[in-house]
């Protein structure tokens, strides 16, 4: 090997063991919930790992209001995921497939939420509850509403970019070989839009599962798993937690793993 | 009238300001392979786009027979289309693809047409797979048996062998034709390569900024070209000025630069005043400077060869005239003819039949490959 | 959260058709107005509520009611008892940017160029992070980064901390904790553009005679731009606007904004906390516009 070769050769491999460090850093918090889901904290503030134990898997709802919040939580990110979908997808649709005057505010419309801090949308929406003189119903009801609002804007961009793919000739191909406009859109049109808006329909709802700082603003006495987490960590952190967490783990990784062989399944037919 | 031509009657299209076709008649007869022959944003693609019915005319009629066609939806129009890149559905399997048509109009048992079709394009193994598991020519085969399973009484086809590589191309250009032999349906083809439509086509049409320029055989389209575009477009031609002196039934004189030519009537577009005077490069003979001769040719005389490539089966030469054209010499590499170098002086002589006359008043260079056109 | 919008199908252009194939008419807006009419009424009328709030009467309480009397006190107020704070929030969230570049551009370079049939599974190891809550991925922080913790150890050891040094409650643990938890929002835009980027480029930079170094600066970072400002973007502003990372890996002395503007709204001092939260929102608004226009990405607006 030449030397400009060896120290091409060398160049390349720090560039990749630089990058697999900053994947250790991503990854090791995930490591550490794992392993926590097997602790037996000797006290309730210590966060070490002190002895190994199965009983937190075998008594997730052990803790009080721990299966109740996560219900919650489900319940309010299947309700705002199904209506943020659904509105953002037909949302998507007329920008990319409809003309109207004002398709540049509506563009900044979208945008602007995903570009403000939490905070500042938590604090708007509480604003708005309290003047409205919803102060006394602040809970489930609101949650929901304000996990719409910013699910969203993300359904749109995701379901645009994947409209925009589309070539439009194959919607015209369909035209010309005698299916009509609605027979174009279900057999062609959506099932080729269909993985953006199931993508997009994931993302709303970890985003809706998540949330924390707007929730926090607008949830009155309703707690969702995020604030429970958030309670719990204020008095002592019950390692059942942790179960949930690598759950939530294992789960999306097995729907990425299923995704993904799907797709070179079909690629290979 | 019971054949079903299909008839294009005044039909105009325009986008905003722009006039992509322009008062459009043109009649394809039924059973013709007709190519659309033009330059890109010439026009033909609309034009196919209306008679398919996903553009709809600004004004005028599309006719199928008796049928007036111009309001009909796409799906309601017994015609079908060869996309340009195809346009296959990417999350159907190919023989889903081909089945697609059959499906909608409620056709129940489709397997055995489906097998059948495949099999006319050669594709029977392919049945199970999805069109991104397929080659660029195989792609193609199944669009035209997506198309043509349906049995329109037309095909149009937009530019088919455009994302095809040469080879390959020269391949489908003989298949295509033995099935529109097969099957008998009409096939309009749009392509903006020449070679291609002269290969195919019964008739061309060839079209320029939205009207049809010439519509013809393709041998007498090149042969007897009736503007400068077509006579650049389909291959290469020498246009020279000159001014006719005298013309008869027979034929035409005319005097260039000095020379006196002659050209036969029925090939002159024009017989008055200014003209251009138009030879294909392969009918005209190089000679060296002042040889005799004396057999009726027109003699165009002193030039000088500025350029010589050999290309193989023949030597395309230049040569630079006396008033500063130079004129292009394709000479056949039969081995009994002179070759030439670069700075021979030489005399262009060819016979007067093949000699055609133009309206001076189109420019020179019009349809000349132009290099932002490549 | 750009993941789904970087993760276009490969391969499906959109090819131009020469004219515009939007459709006219009512359709149009039809499809576009729940939508719309949700973030009008959740988005934009809160916006205005919350303005209007900031300029309420300080003195009232929610269960008196507020008056409207354009207190505009209320700013000079915000900015007089909460301006180290701000300051705080903007130059943590920078901080936190700053690292979450160092750290995101060799990765997704490494990912786009370098990293072969491994590509997908890093790739997936980048978002991986995202499948389990983010409270609770902070909180291990508090174990990894605590007394007892190995990361202490070794820093006691390498003598980068002395024999009593902390690294859990202390700034370095709160930037920490913010570019490692929108370090993601880094590497996917900056991959989406590095990915296009064909490598030829970076031969024929070398061709030109550019060392690795010219071509790196005249080549690839131009054509990673729109990833670079996108993913700065989608790092800072979520950076300084939280509170999360400062309340469990922080002390009272690296409170940010975020913290302040949830704690008065949970005390019930609705206009202060207002006016700090509009005055967050305008000060991002001004420091994303001077830097758009800088970089020169405004269509990415």
């Amino acid at each position: 090997m030449s030397r400009l070769g060896t120290r091409r050769w060398l160049g390349d491999r720090l560039v990749m063991l630089f990058a697999v460090l900053v994947l250790l850093y991503m990854l090791v918090p995930v490591g550490v919930v794992i392993l926590m889901s097997f602790n037996q904290p000797a006290s309730r503030q210590g966060y070490t790992f002190d002895a190994f134990t199965l009983d937190n898997w075998t008594n997730i709802c052990g803790p009080y209001q721990l299966c109740d919040s996560v219900t919650i939580s489900i319940q309010i990110g299947l309700l705002a995921t199904v209506v943020a979908t659904a509105l953002g997808a037909l949302m998507a649709f007329a920008m990319v497939r409809h003309r109207f005057r004002g398709r540049g505010t509506a563009n900044v419309a979208i945008f602007l939420p995903m570009a403000s801090p939490e905070i500042v949308l938590g604090s708007s929406l509480l604003a708005l509850f309290v003047s409205a003189g919803f102060a006394g119903q602040l809970g489930f009801w609101t949650i929901f509403v304000a996990h719409v609002m910013f699910c969203l804007s993300f359904v749109v961009v995701t379901v645009k970019a994947r409209l925009a793919g589309l070539d439009p000739r194959l919607e015209q191909a369909a035209m010309d070989l005698y299916a009509n406009e609605w027979q174009t859109f279900w057999r062609v049109t959506f099932p080729l839009v269909f993985p953006g808006i199931l993508a997009a329909a994931l993302l709303s709802f970890s985003l809706s599962f998540d949330d924390f700082i707007i929730t926090n603003l607008v949830s009155g006495q309703t707690v969702t798993f995020p604030m429970f987490v958030w309670g719990a960590a204020q008095r002592g952190i019950p390692p059942q937690i942790n179960v949930v967490g690598t759950i939530m783990f294992l789960l999306a990784l097995a729907l990425v793993v299923i995704g993904e062989l799907n797709s070179r399944r079909r690629l290979r037919g | 009238m019971t054949r079903s031509d299909l008839v294009l009657s005044s039909v105009t299209k325009r986008f905003g300001s722009f006039t992509a076709v322009d008062d459009l008649d043109l009649t394809v007869p039924e059973g013709s392979f007709f190519a659309l022959l033009g330059p890109s944003g010439c026009g033909k693609t609309t034009t196919l786009r209306m008679v398919a019915g996903l553009e709809e005319p600004t004004s005028g009629t599309v006719h199928l027979g008796d049928q007036d066609i111009s309001g009909l939806r796409p799906y309601k129009r017994p015609v079908n289309t060869v996309f340009q890149s195809y346009a296959l559905f990417p999350h159907l399997s190919i023989a889903e693809n081909v089945a697609f048509g059959l499906r909608r109009r409620g056709v129940k048992d489709v397997k055995q047409q489906v097998g059948e079709m495949l099999e006319l394009v050669e594709l029977e193994q392919y049945a199970g797979r999805r069109p991104a598991q397929l080659s660029g020519g195989q792609q193609q085969r199944v669009a035209l048996a997506r198309a043509l399973i349906n049995r329109p009484q037309v095909l149009l086809l937009d530019e088919p062998l455009g994302a095809l590589d040469l080879k390959l191309r020269r391949q489908m250009q003989i298949e295509l034709k033995r099935i529109q032999t097969e099957v008998g349906i009409t096939f309009v083809h749009v392509t903006h390569d020449q070679e291609e439509a002269m290969t195919m086509a019964d008739t061309i049409a060839v079209m320029n900024g939205g009207v049809i320029e010439q519509m013809g055989r393709p041998l007498d389209l090149y042969e007897n070209p009736a503007t400068t575009f077509v006579s650049n477009f389909l291959g290469q031609s020498n246009l020279v000025g000159g001014q006719v002196l005298e013309r008869s039934s027979q034929s035409v004189l005319i005097d260039v630069h000095g020379s006196k030519l002659l050209a036969p009537s029925d090939r002159a577009r024009s017989a008055e005043g200014d003209v251009w005077v138009g030879i294909r490069p392969e009918k005209v003979f190089l000679a060296a400077a002042e040889s005799e001769f004396d057999d009726g040719s027109n003699l165009l005389a002193g030039g000088v060869v500025t350029d010589v490539s050999y290309v193989g089966v023949s030597t395309q030469y230049l040569a630079r005239m006396p008033w500063g054209q130079e004129l292009m010499v394709f000479e056949q590499n039969t081995g009994a003819r002179d070759s030439f170098r670069p700075g021979d002086r030489v005399d262009l002589h060819w016979m007067p039949a093949h000699t055609f006359l133009l309206d001076a008043t189109q420019a020179a260079d019009a349809g000349v490959e132009k290099e932002e056109d490549l | 959260m750009s993941a789904a919008a970087a993760h276009v199908g490969p391969g499906e252009q959109q090819v131009p058709q020469g004219q515009d194939e939007r459709k006219r008419g009512l359709t149009g807006y039809l499809l576009l107005l729940p939508g719309a009419l949700w973030l009008l009424v959740f988005f934009v009328v809160p916006l205005v509520t919350l303005i209007s709030t900031s300029l309420y009467d300080p003195s009232g309480s929610v269960f008196a009611g507020y008056e409207m009397t354009f207190h505009w006190r209320n700013y000079v107020d915000a900015v007089q008892g909460y301006g180290p704070q701000l300051w705080r929030s903007f130059l943590y969230a920078g901080t936190a940017t700053v690292a979450a570049v160092l750290l995101g551009f060799p990765l997704a370079y490494a990912i786009a160029f370098k990293a072969g049939r491994w590509k997908n599974l890093m790739l997936i190891l980048v978002i991986a992070p995202f499948f389990t809550s983010f409270l609770i991925r902070t909180l291990s922080w508090q174990m990894l980064l605590g007394d007892n913790g190995w990361l202490v150890d070794i820093f006691r050891t390498l003598q980068i901390l002395g024999p009593d040094g902390h690294l859990l409650a202390t700034p370095f643990a709160v930037v920490t904790g913010l570019t490692y938890n929108f370090l993601p929002f880094m590497v996917l835009p900056l991959y989406a553009s590095l990915e296009k980027l064909d490598p030829r480029l970076l031969e024929a930079g070398a061709d030109l005679y550019a060392t690795p170094l010219t071509t790196f600066r005249k080549v690839t970072l131009p054509l990673a731009m729109p990833g670079l400002v996108a993913g700065t973007l989608l790092t800072f502003i979520p950076a300084a606007g939280d509170y999360i990372n400062s309340e469990l890996l922080g002390t009272p002395n690296t409170r940010m904004i975020g913290n302040e503007i949830q704690d008065l709204f949970a005390a019930g001092s609705y206009p202060v906390a207002a006016a700090l939260s509009v005055t967050l929102m305008a000060a991002i608004v001004a420091l994303v516009t001077v830097y758009v226009r800088r970089s020169g990405s405004e269509e990415l607006v």
